[in-house]
C-alpha cells in the first residue's frame, strides 16, 4: 500500500514549469503524430525558458519514449511509456515528480501526439487479449459502448431521469466554456439543451452530444526541480499529490461498474497534498463521455455515490458557476485526439498561473486534474497548486 | 482487425479452448475454484480467487446458462466495418445464475431500452458458425 509518510515528504518536490499544446488542433491531416509530439515540446519548452538540451528524461505513451526521443534527437537519462490510456499522461507527471525527488533526473519533459481524426498511423489492437477474445465478437468494441453500459447501470442505481439530466447539464457547461476557449473545436458553437436532446444516439444511452471530439493534437508538458523551477519564464505549479492504478482492461471484468478507481487515486492525491475537497478552486476531468465526468467526481470524493448530478445541477460547473470543470471545455468541445489526459494539466496549470485569458477563474490557487484511461480502467489524479 | 470489413472472431487460446469447444455443442463450462467454489469468467490456468495453488485449483463446470441482464447498451454507430450491418444491435453484460458476469448480446427483442429491463431472466442462444468458434447470447427466458 502507498506508504502515506513518504508520499506527504515527496508533495511539492517538482513544479510543472512549461504547457503547451501543438500548433494547430482540430482536423489537421496535413501532420502525423509525431509531428504534434514535436510541436508542443518545442513550444512547452518555451514556455518554460528551456531547451531541448536540458531535457532528461521523456515520458510519453501511444508511442514508445524509443520512437518519440529519436524522432525529437533527445537522449534521456529517464524513461516511461507508461501506457495505460488516456491517464497516462497525467500518471507521466506523478512519475516524474517521483523521478526528480529520487535524483535520476532534473528535466523532465512529457508528450503527447495522436491523429485520432485522420487516423495516421493508428495504435494497432493486440488480438490476443481477452478482451480481442470475449468481448469484440459481439461488437463491444471502442469506449462509447462499454461507457455506455456502465452509465445504463448507473442510471439503474441512481435514477434515469437524474442521471440523464446531470449528463445534459455536463453537455451544455462544458460547451459554454469551449465558447470561451479560442482553440476549442466547438470556439463557435453554442450547444442548448434542446440541441443535446436531439442528438442522435451513438450508443444508448449515449447521445452524440454525450460523447467526446476525435481530433487530430498534441501536448507537452516540462517539469523540472523546485530550484529550477524559480527561473521559469512563465511562473511555475507545484505537483502537491498524486494517485494511480487500474483495477481491470475490458468492461466486462470491471469489479463495480459505478466505481472507477479514482476512488483511490482521489482520496490519496488529497491526502499526499495535504488538502480537502473544499479547498480546490478547479476540477479538470477527463470528460470522455458526460458520464465520466459525473461518475469521476463521485469516485474522487466530492460527493457520496448517486449525488453527482447535485454536484453538477443548475450550470454549477459552467462559467460563472460555484464548481468549476474542465474550462477548457474539455474532451467534449474542445479538443480529443484519442489519449487527452494531458489536456488536464495543460489547463489547470494555465489556470493556475493566471494564463487562461476569457475563461480565467478569479481565483485559483489549487486545482485537481484526473484522467481516466481504457474502459473505465485506469486513473491517474494529481493535485497542483500555486506556492 | 480495425481495417477488415468481416467482424471481429475469438481467437481460442489454450486455457480458453474447453469453453469454446463447449459452446460448439451448446454446452457452457465454467471454471471454479476447487477449494473456494468461486466461479470465474473467463478461463485461466488458475484460479484467481485462489492463486496459490495453480492449475490444480480449478475444475471445469457445465453450468445452466440461466442469466439476468446486468447492463446494456444499444449500439447505433457501427464501431467496427464488420458490425455496419448490424445495428442497431444490443450489447449487454449478463450475471450467469452462478455469480459471473459475461459480454454478450441480446437478440429476440426490440433494440429499444423499452424492450429492456434490468435484472430481466435470460436463457442462452448459440450462434454457430462453420469457420469459427459458436458465440453466446442471450434472449428472453
Amino acid at each position: 500500500m502507498p506508504n502515506k509518510q513518504k508520499l506527504q515528504n515527496l508533495s511539492g518536490q517538482a513544479h510543472i514549469v512549461g504547457v503547451a499544446e501543438s500548433n494547430k488542433l482540430g482536423k489537421v491531416p496535413e501532420k502525423s503524430p509525431l509531428v504534434h509530439h514535436s510541436e508542443a515540446a518545442i513550444n512547452a519548452l518555451d514556455d518554460a525558458g528551456l531547451q531541448f538540451a536540458d531535457v532528461d528524461a521523456l515520458f510519453t505513451a501511444g508511442w514508445s519514449t524509443l520512437d518519440v526521443a529519436e524522432y525529437l534527437g533527445i537522449h534521456p537519462r529517464y524513461t516511461d511509456s507508461t501506457s495505460v490510456g488516456g491517464s497516462s499522461f497525467v500518471i507521466h507527471v506523478a512519475h516524474a515528480l517521483a523521478a526528480i525527488a529520487a535524483g535520476y533526473c532534473e528535466v523532465a519533459l512529457i508528450t503527447h501526439g495522436q491523429s485520432g481524426r485522420s487516423d495516421r498511423a493508428p495504435i494497432p489492437r493486440n488480438p490476443g487479449t481477452p478482451m480481442a477474445q470475449y468481448e469484440a465478437p459481439y461488437g463491444i468494441i471502442g469506449p462509447p459502448i462499454s461507457y455506455a453500459m456502465a452509465a445504463r447501470r448507473y442510471m439503474h442505481e441512481y435514477g434515469e431521469d437524474r442521471t440523464r439530466q446531470a449528463m445534459a447539464e455536463i453537455a451544455v457547461s462544458t460547451r459554454k466554456w469551449a465558447n470561451m476557449n479560442p482553440k476549442a473545436y466547438f470556439y463557435d458553437k453554442p450547444a442548448t439543451f434542446d440541441d443535446y436532446h436531439n442528438s442522435k444516439w451513438v450508443a444508448w444511452p449515449f447521445h452524440l452530444l454525450d460523447c467526446c471530439l476525435v481530433t487530430d493534437a498534441g501536448a507537452a508538458i516540462v517539469i523540472t526541480t523546485p530550484e529550477r523551477a524559480r527561473d521559469a519564464k512563465n511562473g511555475s505549479v507545484a505537483i502537491l499529490g498524486a494517485g494511480e492504478g487500474h483495477d481491470h482492461s475490458g468492461i466486462s471484468q470491471m469489479p463495480n461498474l459505478t466505481k472507477a478507481f479514482g476512488r483511490h487515486t482521489g482520496p490519496q492525491a488529497l491526502e499526499m497534498a495535504g488538502i480537502t475537497h473544499s479547498d480546490l478552486d478547479l476540477a479538470m476531468i477527463y470528460d470522455s463521455f458526460t458520464y465520466t465526468v459525473l461518475v469521476s467526481l463521485e469516485n474522487l470524493g466530492f460527493c457520496a455515490p448517486g449525488e453527482g448530478p447535485d454536484l453538477v445541477a443548475s450550470q454549477r460547473a459552467a462559467p460563472g458557476g460555484d464548481f468549476p470543470v474542465n474550462t477548457n471545455g474539455g474532451g467534449l468541445s474542445y479538443t480529443h485526439p484519442g489519449m487527452y489526459g494531458i489536456f488536464t494539466v495543460v489547463e489547470a496549470v494555465r489556470q493556475l498561473r493566471g494564463q487562461a485569458g476569457q475563461r480565467q477563474l478569479d481565483n485559483c490557487d489549487l486545482a485537481v486534474a484526473h484522467g481516466t484511461g481504457g474502459l473505465l480502467s485506469s486513473t491517474g489524479t494529481v493535485v497542483l497548486g500555486v506556492q | 482487425m480495425t481495417n477488415t470489413t468481416s467482424k471481429p472472431q475469438p481467437v481460442s487460446q489454450p486455457e480458453s479452448d474447453r469453453y469454446w469447444a463447449g459452446l460448439k455443442n451448446e454446452e457452457i463450462w465454467l471454471q471454479r475454484s476447487t477449494t473456494t467454489g468461486e466461479f470465474q469468467f473467463y478461463p485461466r490456468n488458475f484460479s484467481i480467487s485462489e492463486p496459490e495453488n495453480g492449475s490444480e485449483g480449478i475444475e471445469w463446470v457445465k453450468v445452466s446458462g440461466q442469466a439476468e441482464l446486468f447492463t446494456y447498451a444499444i449500439v447505433h454507430a457501427a464501431p467496427h466495418m464488420g458490425f455496419v450491418g448490424e445495428v442497431p444491435y444490443i450489447t449487454a453484460l449478463v450475471r450467469l445464475q452462478e455469480g459471473v458476469i459475461i459480454p454478450t448480446n441480446i437478440v429476440g427483442v426490440d433494440p429499444e431500452p423499452e424492450a429492456l429491463c434490468i435484472g430481466m431472466l435470460l436463457k442462452p442462444v448459440y450462434e454457430h458458425s462453420d469457420v469459427s468458434q459458436t458465440l453466446l447470447k442471450f434472449t428472453p427466458a
